[in-house]
């Protein structure tokens, strides 16, 4: 974030300079493809719609004739599955309870995953979930699972009793109770939603960065004409780590809404 | 730390008219993720999730299902193979028996046909025994007929007048035998006799 500031300046810098060099600012994700304006149809939202689309008829496909002995089809989607069923939701949530929740957690994991990795698949390059809009969604959905599923489980009051550990002394029990509210009803949303909002946004102003810089490079002098060489190496290699940070967010995502579920499943704090 | 960073961004100049700060969500897109997320979820929910648990289930039920199979043939082996172990216990405890008989009956053979050789041994003595003393009784009967003839003829011969007639009307030669047998008659007695008669 602070980068972006640091951009906004660098940004001013250059266009002091008198060349032409534009910074990449945040409005670079602002891409409206039909309307204008506060109700503008986006180029993230159709790309979002392509991914669900996607995901929806490659999964039915592979998983529609799912038999005994797997082909090899269904035996890549079990494993994709498995990530999600097994290496979250059961790891997180526990074999009694887990199986519940694996539907969710799995679109989840299956939606985010895509939607990150657009931002390094042309013809995308530009990870829907870097729009605000779609992480709050998201997180907006996990949010109401998991206080809704604790609220049924314990009651309401023993929901918000519950937030307290047991074993406590008295005297203590009244400000960890205010920490733990704060805790589940206001710093667990924000900080789900804007941890994958902001590695993506953060990932495709890099790229944008090394890429527009090298190609900017290349009109200039010789000097600078060497100097895109590192430069787009270094876009490249941004790109690779874009990939693992895009998977890993997609993960930390779904492992985070799996353990919130599995604190409120849980009988105990 | 959000709240910094939210207002270092809304320091920034905005390239155009229409870029709001990232940090507020663009409403079509906002509910367009509900969207996206309800549809995939649906979708998920009710195909992809089903299918492959339903795959799960069968291969876990056709495994312990094999399973359960070696499970049942190895008991069947077992029970089978006690069958034929106290089958074969049995077989060799009747065959134990079928030569104790065996040896029984033989010995009781053997017994009794010693006893019928005995017997018959017994008999065949007996029947001889028997043979023997009717033979000599033949001969006892045969030499007294012939000792009284020959005395008869001696005696006639030597007192010169035929005594046969005598002899066998008075039974002498007989009596004389029995005496003699009885041991009453005594050598000087007979020639006495002999000399009187």
């Amino acid at each position: 974030m602070s980068m972006a500031a640091a951009l906004g300046g660098l940004a001013t810098l250059s266009t002091a300079s008198g060349d032409s060099f534009e910074t990449p600012t945040p409005a670079i994700f602002y891409l409206p493809i039909i309307g204008e304006g506060d109700w503008a149809i986006t180029e993230q939202m159709f790309w979002g719609g392509v991914s669900v689309l996607l995901l929806s008829l490659v999964m039915v496909r592979l998983s529609a004739k799912a038999a005994v002995v797997p082909t090899k089809g269904q035996w890549m989607m079990e494993g994709f599955y498995n990530f999600a069923r097994n290496g979250i939701a059961r790891d997180m949530i526990g074999s009694k309870d887990f199986l519940r929740f694996v539907p969710l957690l799995f679109t989840l994991f299956a939606l985010i995953l895509l939607n990150n990795l657009f931002g390094i698949l042309p013809p995308v390059m530009n990870p829907t979930t870097g729009r605000i809009g779609f992480p709050i969604a998201f997180t907006v959905v996990v949010y109401v699972v998991y206080h809704w599923v604790g609220i049924s489980r314990k009651g309401l009051g023993g929901y918000l009793a519950g937030l307290v550990p047991p074993g406590l002394p008295g005297w203590i029990k009244g400000p960890i109770w205010v920490l733990e509210f704060i805790t589940f009803f206001i710093t667990r949303p924000l900080t789900l939603a804007l941890r994958l909002f902001g590695n993506m946004f953060a990932g495709h102003m890099l790229i944008v960065l090394f890429v527009s810089a090298g190609a900017y490079f290349l009109t200039q002098g010789i000097v600078f004409q060497l100097l895109s060489v590192p430069t787009f190496i270094m876009a490249a290699a941004m790109v690779l780590f874009e990939g693992l940070v895009q998977f890993l967010q997609a993960y930390v995502f779904t492992l985070l809404a799996a353990s919130y579920i599995a604190g409120a499943v849980a009988d105990d704090h | 730390m959000h709240i910094t960073a939210a207002s270092s961004l809304a320091a920034l100049p905005m390239a155009s008219g229409e870029e709001k700060l990232p940090l507020i969500p663009h409403i079509p897109e906002l509910i367009f993720g509900f969207v996206m997320l309800g549809i995939l979820y649906a979708v998920v929910a009710k195909k992809v999730v089903p299918n492959l648990e339903r795959a799960y289930e069968e291969r876990r039920a056709a495994i312990e299902g094999g399973m359960e199979q070696a499970e049942q043939a190895q008991t069947e082996a077992r029970e089978a193979l006690e069958k034929y172990t106290a089958q074969l216990a049995e077989a060799r405890a009747e065959a134990n028996e079928i030569r104790e008989t065996a040896r029984e009956q033989g010995a009781q053979i053997v017994t009794e046909m010693r006893a019928q050789a005995q017997a018959e041994a017994t008999r065949i003595t007996e029947a001889a025994k028997r043979q023997v003393e009717a033979e000599r009784q033949q001969a006892v009967v045969q030499l007294r007929t012939e000792v009284g003839t020959l005395s008869t003829a001696l005696a006639s011969k030597i007192v010169g007048e035929s005594l046969e007639d005598e002899v066998r009307q008075k039974g002498i030669v007989d009596r004389f035998l029995t005496e003699l047998e009885s041991g009453d008659v005594r050598p000087e007695k007979v020639t006495t006799t002999g000399q009187d008669s």
